[in-house]
């Protein structure tokens, strides 16, 4: 690893495709919390960390895009992303493709040990215990599955929205439990994944909360594309928009302004 | 009773347990209970997670010998004065089981519950041959009733709601009392217990499964709740052993110690109320037991599962967790999976049985939440596993069209990073321009499975990577650059 001249952590921004085409609100303010923590941010040019193939059993077409990340992200200390899915596939899935290649093992392990999810890069590794920002609503979070169980992602964003002045955080009945949408899983099972999603709603919808965070976008689609059908007025974001203070684009799913103003 | 597989119809099995009420009311009322009674027992015990490493490695380590394991079993048992049968196929431990059943002139036939058997399909293959068999554990004696299969490895009747099951009693009892009050759950139950009792004492042939099998000694174990298992195989004069290879361990302290586990993560108990040992036959001066004692030993598929990427699976001591923690399982419950190992575990397992072109949708109904991993007590890596399935289904050319066109575009942009950033920087404004008014769509071409009932958000309008090379443009243009 070589350091920036200044001695800032050089890191590249594993945006993910889903922020990228959909959300780049949620990339711009991770590349602020990133600048705030003090480090020099870079975007290398990307598109897919290879997830939907792998999972999908297109192995192939997974290592390409692999390796493809591999080669664009390698050259800076750390890898960081604002979701726990993709930076398990970058983490803990990419050394396993090619672990049958000793030419790339390595290469792939040494990746891996770069990457991380944007709210465990802040607090274990930066060590930051606080955001200087305000968000004056009750929040619910949600816990995205591979963050959770393959990252161990949970307490992290916790702690940093527990500094958003002005936050309160009610947590939900089953909040560790997936909301349904697990990528091409909501269109090829719809049924039910929409089963999966209302008893997650119906959890949302309990807890009282107007405004649900999570670290992942696809859940987010997910849970507020139900939300939105219901006519329900809960907002949805990810907590990277909290934790920045960038709150003024208008939630997932929900109109621009003035009709979300209320 | 055993149908053939209806596994590769599992989305229109799921619609159906959607619109059937009764079961989804089973399945709201049971999922939290499963979940919650495990958390506790496994909260309880310090050592839980340690004991989950010991359970993996003592059946990691038996299955990497699972040949000399067998011999050794089979040495004790006959040493015990049982007999051993090795079945290759399910046919072959029916016949089996039949002809012993011949040979004593059985009319009646009393089961303990037995995965194994409704793999074999046992009850079907003895009723053909005039023999009645009859399901002494309580669940799976009302399933018998309504002619299902279990829809849970260890709660077989978990699908069914209180009112269902009095029914069943009033229309298959009809010798009792009309008038008689079964709205408690212990009338139920007080009422099988009187028409199981008589079934007990005319069974000339006893058949139950095993959790275990024990190498140093020969013995085979069960593991319930009901004592029904008991008297199955105390009262009858011959007691058969139906089970499966993989179910052998070598030493009664490794059965302890994965004992340890099992029932914490099935029910929540610490130990279920009844384990129970059998060696061999009755011997001289024993107070009871079989005149004769068999142990049929299935195969189908199992062994060929050894040294590829399934053999993980033949780790799983069938305690049910990955069901219950399961979303898909508890949305749809365990008809919908078509064959007789529902949820996550027979996501992987019924292929590795039955094939994958008859279990197809099987191993892509998950979400890949890692719920089942994440309780598994010899942490089988299942959601590994159904994707090492999907893989094959790739492979193979068997998965659905749809997704390979999908992917293929997907991949063929997601490999060109300069065409996906032409792509997408003139695809998403255009995109976000349709849905400005709403900020989302009620409907989208090729994704109906999800726009059918959610909305799709509408992108915010230039991806974040175009507007980031905007920015380091004009700041390299101002001479504040990167």
């Amino acid at each position: 690893m070589t350091p920036s001249p200044d001695g800032k952590p050089r890191v590249a921004l594993f945006v993910t495709c889903l922020v990228d085409l959909f959300r780049p609100s949620i990339g711009f303010a991770a590349l602020k919390l990133l600048e705030d923590a003090g480090c020099e941010v870079f975007v290398p040019s990307q598109t897919c960390c290879g997830q939907p193939a792998y999972n999908s059993g297109d192995r192939a077409l997974a290592k390409a895009l692999a390796r493809q990340a591999i080669d664009a992200f390698s050259a800076y200390d750390y890898v960081v992303a604002p979701s726990g899915s993709c930076a398990a596939m970058l983490a803990k899935h990419y050394p396993g493709l090619f672990a049958d290649n000793p030419n790339l093992a390595g290469r792939a392990n040494q990746f891996a040990g770069k990457v991380h999810e944007l709210a465990s890069f802040l607090t274990d590794v930066l060590g930051i215990e606080a955001v200087a920002a305000r968000f004056d609503r009750r929040v619910t979070f949600h816990d995205s599955c591979s963050g959770l169980r393959e990252l161990g992602v949970a307490a992290q964003p916790r702690k940093l929205l527990a500094s958003v002045d002005g936050l309160e955080l009610v947590e939900m009945e089953e909040c560790e439990t997936c909301c349904g949408f697990g990528g091409t899983f909501a269109v090829k099972f719809g049924e039910i994944s929409t089963a999966i999603v209302e008893r997650k709603v119906e959890n949302i919808e309990n807890c009282g909360a107007p405004v649900v965070l999570a670290g992942d976008l696809g859940c987010l689609m997910n849970m507020a594309g139900k939300l939105a059908r219901n006519g329900s007025p809960i907002e949805l974001r990810h907590f990277a928009e909290v934790l920045a203070g960038m709150t003024d684009a208008p939630a997932i799913c929900a109109a621009a302004a003035p009709q979300t103003k209320r | 009773m055993t149908a053939s597989p209806t596994s590769a119809q599992f989305v229109l099995n799921a619609h159906q347990a959607f619109e059937d009420e009764q079961l989804q009311k089973a399945l709201h009322l049971t999922r939290e209970g499963f979940v919650a009674n495990r958390a506790a027992a496994a909260a309880r015990l310090p050592e839980f997670e340690a004991l989950r490493d010991s359970a993996r490695d003592i059946k990691a380590h038996t299955l990497g010998l699972l040949d000399l394991y067998l011999e050794a079993y089979e040495k004790k048992v006959i040493e015990a004065g049982g007999t051993v049968h090795w079945a290759r196929t399910g046919e072959e431990a029916n016949s089996i089981i039949i002809e012993i059943c011949k040979r004593h002139g059985a009319k009646t036939v009393t089961k303990g519950k037995s995965m194994v058997a409704e793999e074999t399909g046992l009850n079907d293959a003895l009723a053909a041959q005039g023999i009645s068999p009859v399901e002494t554990d309580l669940g799976e004696y009302l399933i018998q009733l309504r002619h299902e299969m279990p829809s849970h490895i260890i709660a077989p009747a978990v699908h069914l709601t209180r009112d269902q099951i009095e029914a069943d009693f009033r229309r298959n009892h009809a010798d009792l009392p009309p008038e008689r009050d079964l709205t408690e759950p212990t009338a139920l139950l007080a009422e099988a217990r009187g028409v199981l009792r008589e079934k007990f004492l005319a069974a000339d042939v006893g058949i139950t499964g095993a959790n275990f099998l024990v190498a140093e000694t020969g013995t085979s174990i069960i593991v319930t709740n009901e004592g029904n298992g008991d008297l199955t195989q105390i009262l009858p004069p011959v007691h058969i052993v139906l089970t499966s290879i993989e179910k052998v361990v070598p030493t009664l302290e490794d059965v302890s110690q994965i004992l340890r586990v099992l029932a914490r993560s099935a029910t929540g108990q610490d130990i279920s109320v009844y384990t129970t040992f059998s060696t061999g036959p009755r011997r001289p001066g024993d107070p009871d037991g079989p005149e004769e004692y068999h142990v049929v030993l299935l195969d189908n598929g199992r062994s060929s599962m050894l040294g590829t990427d399934f053999a993980d699976m033949l780790r799983c001591i069938r305690c049910g967790a990955c069901l219950n923690h399961c979303p898909v399982y508890q949305a749809v419950g365990g008809h919908a999976y078509g064959w007789v190992y529902p949820g996550p575990m027979g996501a992987v397992l019924t292929p590795s049985l039955i094939g994958i072109d008859k279990s197809a949708p099987l191993p892509n109904a998950s979400t890949f939440c890692g719920a089942c991993e994440s309780v598994c007590p010899v942490r089988i890596p299942l959601p590994k596993l159904m994707r090492h399935w999907r893989e094959r289904q790739t492979e193979r050319g068997l998965a659905p069209q749809a997704q390979r066109w999908g992917l293929g575009l997907w991949g063929f942009f997601a490999r060109r990073p300069d065409l996906y950033r032409l792509a997408t920087r003139i695809a998403m404004p255009l995109l976000a321009w349709l849905g400005r008014s709403e900020g989302r769509f009620s409907r989208l071409p090729l994704a109906n499975g999800w726009t059918a009932t959610r909305d799709f958000p509408a992108p915010q309008g230039d991806t974040f990577q175009a507007q980031w090379r905007k920015r380091t443009k004009t700041a390299a243009a101002h001479g504040d650059g990167e």
